[in-house]
């Protein structure tokens, strides 16, 4: 009995001390003083750890930033596998409170928490890659970026599109067999305008090419992206494999099979010596630097960030010789000058159609709500205009060429 | 010859079962086997670090409930409410289950029944937020959690009651069926964060009902009605189980099916009327995660807790009084390894779970030694004996 008494006193007591109440933050518009260097100090919260393509992205570019910056170990936090739920808006809250003037967040559906937690802390400021919120909501210490990787992929295409034409010369294909397998994560416009731009990119120099896309429904799974590259390569008869999901799962497939890849998110030739053509990515360092800038600064974070090739946000890796065909790199320069000067346009309505025809206007789901009205004409001087009204992807039409073979939502 | 045989015969270890130990002497065993859990995840941390092992443990113990400021480890208020309220939901979800284990009904399905919980309080908020008044919003989400919930455990009841299906398994599989119906109705109905996602996003975030239907903050504090919540079903269950009626008839039912028969208590009655409370308070713990925590829904949104929970009851006996104390070990073991993993590059969080695993293995392993003595017999007297 004296044990029960006990453990029931015990719980009782625990649960008392709970109820002692302790103030929380919060209170009025935000207003942001500048901040000696020294004193700065930054968080990130990333949804993976350093196994994921796509956070060991994030990661790099925080710690080139530090570095470029001349920031103490002590002034940047890094805390990783946060998933997408309360631990989030929890996270985000414990690094204002550990004194972060900046915290920043990596995956989509991160976004509704940072808000939650910039409503709460209106004199840190949350800074969330990929969201989409940002311009319609108007908070002062809130802001998305991205970065217009449809550039990147329509050059690194350009490799593909190579690459397919130096096999139909040697007799390896014929030009209608110049099929791409692509790996996508899910069928939405971030996927979608990731693989179009790609393919485009690959038409423009292989009139022949046609595409098939995989859904596997997860950002990152490393047995269902190899599955779908296998899936794409043997059943399919892909004969060059790219993908958008961020596991090692394809191009270990590609490597095994000996199919050439065009990868994603970095170099990705460590597992695939004899396949890797090239990736594009997207730096975030220019983007980091920037922000810490501000906020050293005490100016305000633009709400809805672009980076660019001039930014230095698009980025290609170095090219397999191994894989490449020859010619690549000097073809990816010609056409990288003319994005920048304004002559090519990724997405050019006069190169791809939508059921037979070309499209002259079409409404896009820029600014978010319930019913995913689309509110934008995104076309309009003969070209779709990605990521001009807001940083993130609202690319979601299916074009002619591409067939999907499942979707995953 | 026959003095030879005697003494091979002789087993190294021999166990046999112990008397009941007092009580002070069972902690003391549990005491040790936690001790001895971090003694060995200490090793192998420092191995790994190369770090200083008290470095390891001020750094598992203080960064939990602290943060770093300016150079200096300040009391974050933050994490201590994150972790009484991670502690509040694993406490409820595993509250539910002691019922069904005390009947010894092994319902696995907890993760499916806080999921169905969930769902129901989600449907209700995004459906009819600003359609009808807040109160009747906010008893509307109550009972449809609690519904969700019921629902969910009493299929399986039913069905084992009157067809003596295996409820393990059924259990078990409606985790998955619940999974697919919320993804399902996500992409259904449109209620995704973006076109074609099979996630909520967090809902009432913005605009006229901004935070409508949420749970208020009380003194600031937005979990602590969560923790009252738990708290007070803490109780009721604890007088439930312990004093009434039906947690009798609980008892007897999960002892011998047929004594419950011989003394007249309705067997397929008590199963289904506990697999109600059990799905129900599960409900509860869906209603507390929407309403309180996430205030969002997806099909990761029960966390594994369902499964977790098993442990956390397991570990306390089916005492609803100690799994206040159980669920506040896993949480802070938890908590203190991913500290540990954020402090140290070289540890992953994988390597956190592993900690936790090397945790509980002690703390269940050494309830072998509270029921079992063993006595070993070295190999050398043994050899002496042979040589005699």
């Amino acid at each position: 009995m004296f044990k029960k008494i006990l453990a029931l006193t015990l719980t009782v007591l625990m649960l008392a001390t709970l109820c002692v109440s302790f103030a929380s933050c919060g209170g009025n518009k935000g207003s942001f003083e500048p901040v000696a260097k020294e004193d700065l100090k930054i968080g990130f919260i990333f949804l993976h750890d350093e196994n994921s393509t796509y956070d060991k992205n994030f990661i790099d570019a925080a710690n080139r930033a530090k570095e470029a910056l001349g920031l103490r170990d002590d002034q940047v936090i890094l805390r990783t596998n946060i998933p997408e739920t309360a631990a989030c808006y929890n996270t985000a809250k414990e690094l204002a409170e550990a004194g972060c003037n900046i915290v920043f967040a990596d995956s989509f559906g991160h976004e509704q928490f940072m808000l939650q937690a910039a409503q709460e802390f209106p004199n840190v400021r949350f800074c969330h890659a990929t969201g989409t919120m940002a311009h319609t909501e108007n908070l002062d210490n809130f802001s998305n970026a991205f970065a217009s990787i449809y550039e990147g992929r329509y050059l690194a295409g350009i490799a593909a599109g190579l690459k397919l034409n130096e096999m139909i010369a040697a007799g390896k294909i014929t030009a209608d067999q110049a099929v791409i397998g692509y790996v996508g994560a899910w069928s939405y416009a971030e996927v979608i305008s990731g693989f179009t731009s790609f393919f485009l990119g690959a038409r423009s120099v292989c009139p022949s090419a046609t595409m098939k896309v995989q859904f596997t429904g997860s950002w990152y799974d490393l047995a269902l992206e190899k599955e779908a590259a296998e899936t794409l390569i043997n059943t399919e008869h892909c004969v060059l494999i790219s993908q958008h999901a961020d596991s090692m799962g394809a191009p270990t497939a590609c490597e095994t099979a000996g199919v050439p890849n065009v990868s994603y998110n970095g170099s990705t030739a460590a597992v695939g010596p004899n396949t890797f053509i090239i990736s594009s990515a997207i730096d975030w360092t220019p983007y980091f630097k920037y922000i810490i800038d501000c906020a050293i600064k005490g100016d305000k974070i633009d709400t809805d960030w672009t980076g660019t090739i001039q930014t230095g946000s698009v980025i290609l890796s170095e090219i397999n010789e191994t894989a490449a065909a020859a010619g690549t790199a000097a073809k990816i320069a010609e056409v990288k000058t003319k994005l920048l000067n304004g002559e090519t346009k990724v997405f050019d309505t006069a190169t791809f159609k939508k059921d037979g025809n070309a499209l002259t206007t079409y409404k896009a789901d820029v600014d978010t709500d319930d019913k995913f009205t689309p509110d934008t004409e995104a076309i309009s001087g003969g070209y779709f205009h990605e990521s001009e009204y807001r940083s993130a992807p609202y690319f979601d039409i299916q074009i002619d060429g591409i067939t999907w073979l499942n979707s995953a939502y | 010859m026959n003095e030879t045989k005697k003494k091979v015969s002789e087993p190294l270890l021999q166990i046999s079962k112990r008397d009941a130990m007092p009580w002070w002497k069972s902690y003391l065993v549990r005491a040790a086997a936690i001790l001895l859990a971090l003694l060995i995840s200490g090793i192998i941390t420092a191995a790994l670090t190369k770090a200083n092992i008290f470095v390891l443990y001020k750094t598992m113990f203080v960064n939990t409930l602290a943060v770093v400021k300016k150079n200096k480890l300040v009391f974050s208020v933050t994490k201590l409410w994150t972790i009484l309220q991670e502690v509040a939901i694993l406490l409820c979800v595993a509250l539910a289950l002691t019922p069904a284990f005390r009947m010894h009904f092994w319902n696995i399905g907890a993760e499916g029944q806080v999921l169905m919980g969930a769902f129901g309080c989600a449907a209700v908020l995004i459906t009819l937020t600003g359609k009808v008044p807040v109160p009747v919003l906010v008893l509307l989400m109550i009972v449809a959690s609690i519904v969700g919930g019921a629902l969910w455990g009493v299929i399986p009841a039913i069905f084992k009651a009157f067809f003596g299906t295996n409820e393990t398994l059924f259990t078990l599989m409606m985790n998955y069926v619940a999974a697919q119906l919320i993804s399902f109705s996500i992409l259904h109905f449109g209620w995704g964060a973006s076109k074609g996602m099979n996630y909520t996003g967090v809902i009432n975030l913005l605009g006229a009902n901004k935070r409508v239907g949420w749970f208020p903050s009380i003194f600031g504090q937005q979990y602590l009605m969560n923790i009252l919540i738990v708290a007070v079903l803490t109780v009721l269950l604890y007088v439930y189980l312990k004093y009434s009626k039906h947690g009798y008839e609980i008892s007897v039912v999960g002892e011998s099916e047929n004594t419950a028969r011989y003394i007249g208590v309705n067997v397929k009655k008590v199963i289904i009327r506990t697999m109600i409370l059990s799905g129900a308070l599960c409900g509860i713990s869906g209603l507390v995660l929407v309403a309180g925590t996430d205030h969002s829904l997806s099909t990761g949104t029960a966390g594994g807790r369902g499964f977790t929970a098993i442990m956390v009851t397991w570990l306390a006996h089916f005492n609803p009084a100690y799994m206040a104390l159980t669920s506040f070990l896993i949480v802070f073991v938890e908590r203190g390894t991913k500290e540990l993993s954020t402090a140290y590059a070289q540890i992953s969080d994988n390597l956190a779970d592993v900690l936790v695993g090397i945790v509980l293995f002690c703390i269940i392993g050494c309830e072998f030694f509270i029921n079992y003595r063993v006595r070993v017999h070295l190999p050398k007297n043994r050899k002496e004996g042979k040589a005699e």
